[in-house]
């Protein structure tokens, strides 16, 4: 099958900024692709570039087998894009803005009222879909949004940081939006800095970093990347003071695994790769130094911890 | 940008005019835009009218001040109406809306085109008011009517150039605030003009750019066509002189806004 991204050695600079440093990307059909990276890191390029908004400079880039710089018309036809902003017009009503979109796409008035109509009932926005727009909450706004992108029946969606700003409730009722697009067989290829969101919507998950791919995989693989499972454990006060506690547990431990200790939180960490047998491991040696343990639990790493691994940075945490 | 149609897609006209219609929606559902668009057109008429007017002139070789000064004045409001072209333009690019368009499978040209057709389309709407409220505080025309009206049209013709000039100032700006403060261009452009005083009285250094600046040449144009006689007198030359001089000045406007628009909004 055809990859609906294909990117191969892609370039682009603005002046003196690098902003994509030869990026490889294979999308495959039938997938969610979240693309995952600190500010500046390319991604917002890297979606322009699809959406034929900028030029690279150098490489390849061909959508559903079409080369984005030759035949950017064509690739036109394919995409559907809801950036960064609610790009659409306040002093409209939800359905012209949709019928307006319909009719650029060179529909007959018949057609676009008919389009325009699908959406609305798609988006459950039927209902406020005769008020103008300036009268929409944010959330409404970027449900509407998400609505143009879609009037082009787009065989790949582009979504750029899709929920940045929006309340919790109205994340989730987006992400469900989405989700249900991805089910119904639209591509998408979406930027986040939230790892939730990457991990609630995507199939797949790419990391980039400085302009170029640094790791990528199911959200499953990732977090499975920085060398496997950990154990947390909270243990008790110690009599004798503060700290004790969490020395006492890092030398009943000491040769199972890396440990780190938190002594403010009473919190203890060790990797475990045997997962399973490292947590009994652990267990029987907590309880042979009498050690008071408030809570144990052994858990997958989160995909903050491999995002902080692989670019060094942190991310924004996500508020949901 | 040769392209008129893309395949399967709106051809030019058709996507220039849905685009256009976008902005005149917006025009007419938001009635401060025509307020505040009509805002400076009427406090200058007032005060130039009735505040400055005594003093200024009690006309010269048979023509009126009125009758001297509301065409400078009708000049200028084409021109200060074009500047929120600028604003427009530079909230589109900042807030995604051009990224929109220029992702659809449609003439690129036709998102400037529209936006051009609509704010041309407003500033015509300013000026009919204005011209109106003219009529209102004692203007008269002293040609005929036929001429009167070319004359109007002229108005409307230079809003469009101005248009051009502003939207050309957006996409450079890129920034609403920017656009705005670019916008105060057109202050000496106004003011250093033959709009309100004749630049005779001006001195010599200022007296050669307020002379032959675009837009003293414009208003000079539109006074010839709905003055007549008195105001050929009175300026020492033909409407003929001063139509062909406005009319050249208009097409060099824009020719040099269209591309610089055209482009810069290709770059974005």
């Amino acid at each position: 099958m055809t990859p609906v991204i294909e990117a191969a050695g892609l370039v682009k600079r603005f002046g003196g900024v690098t902003a994509l440093a030869g990026l490889d990307l294979v999308a495959e059909p039938g997938r969610v692709v979240a693309l995952l990276g600190p500010n500046g890191a390319g991604k917002t390029t890297f979606v322009r570039s699809v959406a034929t908004l900028v030029r690279p400079d150098g490489g390849t880039l061909r959508v559903d087998g079409v080369d984005a710089v030759r035949d950017p018309d064509r690739v036109r036809r394919i995409i559907g894009l809801a950036g960064q902003y609610a790009a659409v017009e306040a002093a409209m009503t939800g359905r012209e803005n949709l019928e307006m979109i319909a009719r650029l796409f060179g529909r007959s008035r018949r057609a676009a009222r008919a389009g325009a109509a699908a959406v609305l009932e798609r988006l459950s926005l039927g209902e406020v879909g005769d008020r103008l727009v300036r009268t929409y909450s944010g959330g409404l706004r970027r449900r509407l949004d998400l609505g143009a992108s879609l009037v082009g029946a787009p065989r790949l969606l582009l979504l750029d940081e899709p929920t940045t700003g929006l309340d919790p409730r109205s994340r989730r009722e987006l992400w469900d939006a989405i989700g249900e697009l991805a089910a119904g067989g639209t591509d998408v290829l979406l930027t986040t800095q939230y790892l939730d969101e990457a991990d609630h919507l995507a199939d797949r998950v790419v990391i980039i970093d400085r302009g170029r791919v640094v790791a990528e995989g199911t959200p499953r693989e990732l977090k499975s990347r920085t060398g496997g499972d950990l154990i947390e454990i909270h243990v008790r006060d110690h009599p004798s003071g503060a700290g004790s506690a969490t020395e006492a547990a890092a030398r009943a431990l000491e040769g199972l695994g890396t440990v780190h200790t938190d002594p403010s939180s009473r919190l203890v960490t060790m990797t475990a790769e045997h997962g399973p047998e490292d947590l009994m491991q652990a267990v029987r040696a907590l309880a042979g130094q009498s050690v008071a343990v408030e809570d144990i639990a052994l858990r997958r790493p989160t995909l903050d911890e491999v995002f902080l691994a692989l670019t060094g940075t942190p991310t924004q945490r996500s508020v949901a | 940008m040769t392209v008129m149609r893309v395949p399967g897609g709106a051809s030019l006209g058709a996507a220039s005019w849905v685009v256009a219609r976008r902005g005149i929606h917006r025009t007419l559902r938001t009635p401060q835009i025509i307020m505040m668009g009509l805002v400076q057109s009427v406090a200058f008429l007032l005060i130039f009218r009735y505040v400055f007017g005594g003093a200024i002139g009690t006309g010269r070789a048979g023509v009126s001040y009125v009758d001297y000064m509301i065409p400078g004045l009708l000049t200028v409001s084409g021109l200060f109406a074009g500047m929120s072209a600028a604003v427009a333009v530079a909230d589109d690019l900042a807030s995604g809306y051009l990224d929109r368009l220029k992702s659809l499978p449609m003439p690129r040209l036709a998102v400037i085109a529209g936006q051009v057709v609509s704010d041309t389309v407003r500033v015509t709407l300013i000026l009919a008011v204005s011209a109106a409220l003219a009529f209102a505080v004692g203007f008269r025309v002293h040609a005929g009517w036929g001429s009167a009206l070319a004359g109007f049209g002229l108005c409307v013709l230079f809003g469009f150039a101005f248009v051009w000039m502003f939207v050309a100032v957006g996409l450079l700006t890129a920034n609403p605030q920017a656009a705005q403060g670019a916008g105060f261009l057109a202050l000496p452009l106004s003011f250093v003009s033959s709009a309100y005083v004749p630049v005779d009285t001006m001195p010599g250094w200022l007296r050669g750019f307020a002379e032959n600046q675009p837009v003293t040449v414009m208003m000079d144009a539109v006074r010839t066509l709905t003055q007549g006689d008195a105001a050929e007198a009175l300026l020492g030359h033909g409407s003929g002189h001063y139509v062909a001089r406005a009319l050249a000045w208009t097409a060099a406007i824009i020719t040099v806004s269209a591309t610089i628009a055209v482009t810069r909004f290709n770059r974005t």
